[in-house]
């Protein structure tokens, strides 16, 4: 992915720092709490919420089931409305293509409509290397670029930053950008939007090339839909005379008719509204209107490594609602940097690992960064069920074995930094299996139990760092039964 | 080998154990959610409509065909903010009492002449009273997409009942894809800061939305 | 009805009391009750953590002991999740690794079979009323496992409200985990004991004087972190207070 997570340390060492930092912390218990209570009620409103979710997985399970045919069909599609489709293996190629497309239209400058996909390949900075500069227009990817900062959600990359910290951003660093922030900008947010209103406006106005992802792309129809809510989508998609999609290759749907599952959960699942303020969707070109040419770079960038996972593979339902985000006890404390990919919480946890592999310190780490409580599941409105994933990427990491690289078959290493853990386990799994054995250890820890420290030492601090050790009692249950008839013999 | 071929051939064996399923598409994803909710009488349909609507700040009016064109010109008048970007296929009648400058909507004009108009006034294509949407879908009536984003403030009329439907489903089966569409859901608005939601930003933000039947 | 107690690695090492509540529980209510000695683990804390063919023995083996039985009662949510969501998958991953039906054939006796406390209750004893009397201000903990794995929903609160004595008190963010998760608990331990602390704070502002739950490990996490602060309330497994009478009325 982008050179700006590489070398990130392991989820626990970077959760720490957000986990002691009250302002942050205060910040997203703020935010997720808010969105919690309006998505519940939003989704309430449906009497057939379950139908839906259900149709939304069947709709993905069988696209991806079908993935070379729809994409093929969607090529198709596409071509004859006028657009033109490229193929990206990878990031870097999908980058010298969206950078190759700016410079055939001798334009040095782009603005951007917020998109997950041009995050995940690092395009803004490519294009950067290139001479070509990319101007975020969504409102918190234009906080995230001034401030240059990390995006810290999917929905809402600033969500780290509350109205103040947000104001300074703006009075700070706007003017180095364009049009300054007013003098007296407070941190009300209509105000803060206004500024944004402004400051972008004059861009929007004189831009020749604009560059988006999509949420979804209709196969029958070649049609693509960005959902929105602020109109720096449209300005994007309407004014300038070159559109250039950059789409992963699992957003593809079937047919026209699959988006009346779509628009209903989604807007209910991320902003938690019956539906977002704007949604476009244009099918190839439009004799005098919106841009005279438009380009759709098809992305792979470790999907298919994902689709080729029978247990991963599910990862690629994810239509990027942030719902799980919204509702992880864990997101909510560690906040979205300390998941070192631009896809952070639950969803990042599974599919940072696959599109990446599990070879760095983070992504090994991602799995375990999930008590498992399967909030993420309950929300997902395609039913992802991230837990499971979690659980089958941990043993990825700490077992090893076959996987697919860069389309490529490969035999994974268990990974190293678990040989302690694997000894325990494998210790454990030989008393479990000699019920004498577990109760010779039982016996031996009751009858030594008034000698038990309540606290660990040395790597026995992550637990009683913060809790003391249970009392271990006189003696186990089954020396009770045993000696008491199962109680018959009376209780004591 | 293209990079077209690489991804579809990596797609391919990624999907070596699947069983492929040849039954036609309807059938192989069972749909059970509703076509609508509630199901309710074409006036209660009206109703909802211009309750979501109001619920996410778009200001609704209700009006008869005789009293349209002052209403419109009342709404301008009001606003009071410049010239008025007029579809070529608008109605000329919804206009006749309005005492403004019009600029057309002509393929040459530049965002920056866009820029100079205060309102834009058109039809729509369809409204959908679930979720209080006005889809847009570039007929004469409507204009290019351009022109209902750049001012700052629309006027739409929705014929009511004929041009509502309940649902999302509903919706879509009356749209046709090969045009562009632009759903609508109250003014532009964001949730960036701080998860709350604020309305107005780079689109129209004041929309006004007239039922006219 | 042969009913077999599946009390689980951590009850009978370190909660004998809550074992004995089961067991005094059910026999009250008429159920004949059994410990097969030959149990031990039911593999969960090898499942979670990655070492799936680890966990496959201790499957293998608790669907021994357990599977002559009508009816298996355990009293956690997780260990209970385990055995009904875990084990058959872990028979279709064998499957799907070519290693054929064996381990899928030899867990499916005990996964439909097996029931977590509050469940074989209410849906197999068909009682709410258990006829117990726990004088204490209690606030309910629904475990992560049991709420969203199991889907308890509201039994436990059923069987708690009809414990006469017993005041029941809303717990705020009920529904959120409480940071425990297994090794998650060692692995993060920094966000672990984050969610742990929000979640006693929750708790203390109930005014409640017991913290129940269906699963003594998030007890163990949130009573370690109690005991370390030297801060009530008292965690209490809720077979101990549906077992306690006024005869003889849980400590």
């Amino acid at each position: 992915m982008t050179g700006t997570y590489l070398g990130m340390p392991a989820f626990p060492q970077a959760a720490r720092d957000a986990v002691r930092d009250p302002v942050l912390r205060g910040n997203l218990r703020h935010a997720t709490h808010t969105i919690r209570a309006k998505r519940a009620r939003a989704v309430g409103e449906l009497s057939d919420w379950a139908e839906l979710r259900e149709a939304g997985r069947r709709i993905k399970d069988h696209t991806l089931r079908h993935l070379d045919r729809y994409l093929v069909q969607l090529e198709e599609s596409v071509t004859a409305a006028g657009g033109t489709v490229h193929w990206a293996a990878d990031a870097g190629e999908a980058n010298r293509i969206v950078a190759r497309l700016v410079k055939e239209t001798g334009e040095s400058e782009v603005v951007k409509v917020k998109s997950m996909a041009t995050q995940e390949i690092g395009l803004n900075e490519a294009l950067e290397a290139e001479g070509i500069r990319a101007y975020e227009t969504d409102l918190a990817e234009l906080i995230v670029q001034l401030g240059r900062d990390r995006p810290s959600h999917i929905l809402v990359p600033a969500i780290h930053l509350n109205r103040g910290e947000i104001r300074d951003v703006f009075r700070s660093e706007m003017g180095a950008w364009g049009r300054p922030a007013p003098e007296d900008l407070t941190d009300a947010p209509a105000e803060l939007a206004e500024a944004a209103r402004l400051h972008l406006r004059e861009k929007f106005l004189r831009a020749k090339v604009a560059v988006s992802g999509a949420n979804f792309m209709v196969a029958e129809t070649g049609t693509l839909v960005v959902v929105e809510s602020e109109g720096n989508g449209r300005m994007c998609l309407t004014l300038p005379q070159t559109l250039i999609s950059v789409v992963g290759i699992e957003k593809v749907v079937p047919t026209w008719r699959d988006l009346e599952v779509f628009l209903q959960t989604l807007p209910r699942s991320s902003t938690a509204e019956r539906m977002n303020p704007y949604t476009s969707m244009w099918t190839g070109t439009t004799d005098e209107d919106g841009p005279r040419a438009f380009h759709l770079v098809l992305l792979d960038n470790g999907r298919t490594d994902t689709l080729a996972d029978q247990v991963g593979r599910q990862a690629l339902r994810c239509i990027r609602c942030s719902a799980c985000l919204n509702v992880c006890p864990v997101y909510e404390r560690a906040g979205g940097h300390a998941y070192g990919s631009v896809y952070p919480g639950p969803i990042g946890a599974i599919l940072s690992p696959q599109l990446r592999g599990t070879g760095s310190e983070i992504d090994a780490s991602l799995p375990y960064a999930s008590s498992l409580c399967g909030a993420c599941y309950e929300v997902c409105p395609v039913a992802i069920d991230i837990p499971e994933v979690l659980v089958h990427l941990r043993e990825r990491v700490v077992e090893g074995g076959p996987a697919v690289r860069q389309g490529n078959k490969v035999v994974l290493r268990p990974a190293r930094g678990h040989a302690a853990e694997r000894a325990a386990m494998r210790a454990a799994r030989w008393v479990f299996a000699r019920p004498g054995a577990l109760r010779a250890g039982q016996r031996l820890a009751s009858r030594t139990r008034r000698l038990h420290p309540r606290a660990l030492p040395g790597p026995g601090r992550a637990w009683s760092g913060t809790r003391d050790l249970p009392a271990v009692p006189p003696e186990p249950f089954r020396d009770w039964w045993q000696r008491t008839n199962g109680g018959k013999d009376g209780t004591e | 080998m293209s990079s077209r071929d690489r991804v579809l051939g990596r797609v391919r064996r990624a999907l070596a154990d699947v069983t492929p399923d040849d039954r036609p598409y309807e059938e192989a994803v069972r749909r059970d959610y509703l076509r609508e909710h509630g199901g309710p009488t074409a006036r209660r349909t009206v109703e909802l409509l211009a309750e979501n609507l109001a619920d996410y700040r778009a200001i609704v009016h209700r009006s008869g065909a005789s009293e349209l064109p002052s209403l419109i010109a009342r709404l301008l008048a009001a606003r009071d903010a410049g010239p008025v970007v007029v579809p070529s296929g608008l109605d000329e009648g919804w206009l006749a009492a309005a005492d403004v400058t019009r600029i057309p909507d002509r393929a040459e004009s530049t965002p920056a002449d866009l820029d100079r108009a205060g309102s834009v006034v058109t039809a729509c294509a369809v409204a959908i009273a679930e979720t209080g949407t006005i889809v847009l879908d570039g007929s004469p009536d409507q204009g290019r997409r351009r022109i209902s984003l750049v001012p700052d403030h629309h006027i739409c009329v929705v014929r009511v009942p004929d041009q509502v439907v309940s649902s999302v489903p509903q919706a879509l089966e009356r749209l046709d894809p090969a045009r562009p569409l632009t759903w609508i859901s109250g003014p532009s608005a964001t949730s960036d800061i701080e998860l709350d939601r604020v309305e107005g930003v780079h689109g129209p933000r004041t929309l006004e939305v007239i039922l006219l039947g | 009805m042969r009913v077999a107690l599946f009390l689980t690695c951590v009850n009978d090492t370190l909660y004998p009391d809550t074992g004995r509540a089961v067991v005094r529980l059910l026999t009250r209510l008429g159920v004949d009750i059994d410990f097969p000695t030959g149990q031990s683990c039911c593999g969960q804390a090898h499942y979670n953590t990655g070492y799936r063919h680890g966990a496959e023995p201790l499957a293998r083996r608790l669907s021994e002991v357990f599977r002559d039985y009508e009816a298996i009662v355990t009293p956690s949510g997780s260990c209970g999740a385990m055995v009904r969501e875990v084990y058959p998958r872990m028979g279709e991953r064998a499957r799907a690794e070519g290693r054929g039906d064996t381990l899928a054939r030899t867990l499916a006796p005990v996964v439909a079979k097996t029931y977590e406390l509050t469940e074989f209750l209410v849906d197999v004893l068909g009682v709410t009323d258990v006829g117990a009397w726990y004088s204490h201000t209690v606030t309910y903990h629904p475990t992560c496992h049991g709420l969203r794995g199991l889907g308890l929903g509201d039994r436990p609160r059923r069987l708690l409200e009809a414990v006469r004595g017993l005041e029941l008190v809303e717990l705020p963010g009920a529904e959120e985990c409480c940071g425990f998760g297994g090794t998650f608990a060692l692995k993060n331990p920094e966000v672990s004991a984050a969610m742990g602390a929000d979640k006693l704070r929750n708790a203390r502002s109930t005014g409640a004087e017991v913290l129940c739950a269906a699963d003594n490990s998030c007890l163990m996490h949130l009573g370690g972190m109690m005991s370390r602060l030297r801060t009530g309330p008292r965690p209490v497994h809720i077979a101990e207070i549906l077992a306690s009478t006024e005869e003889e009325p849980a400590v």
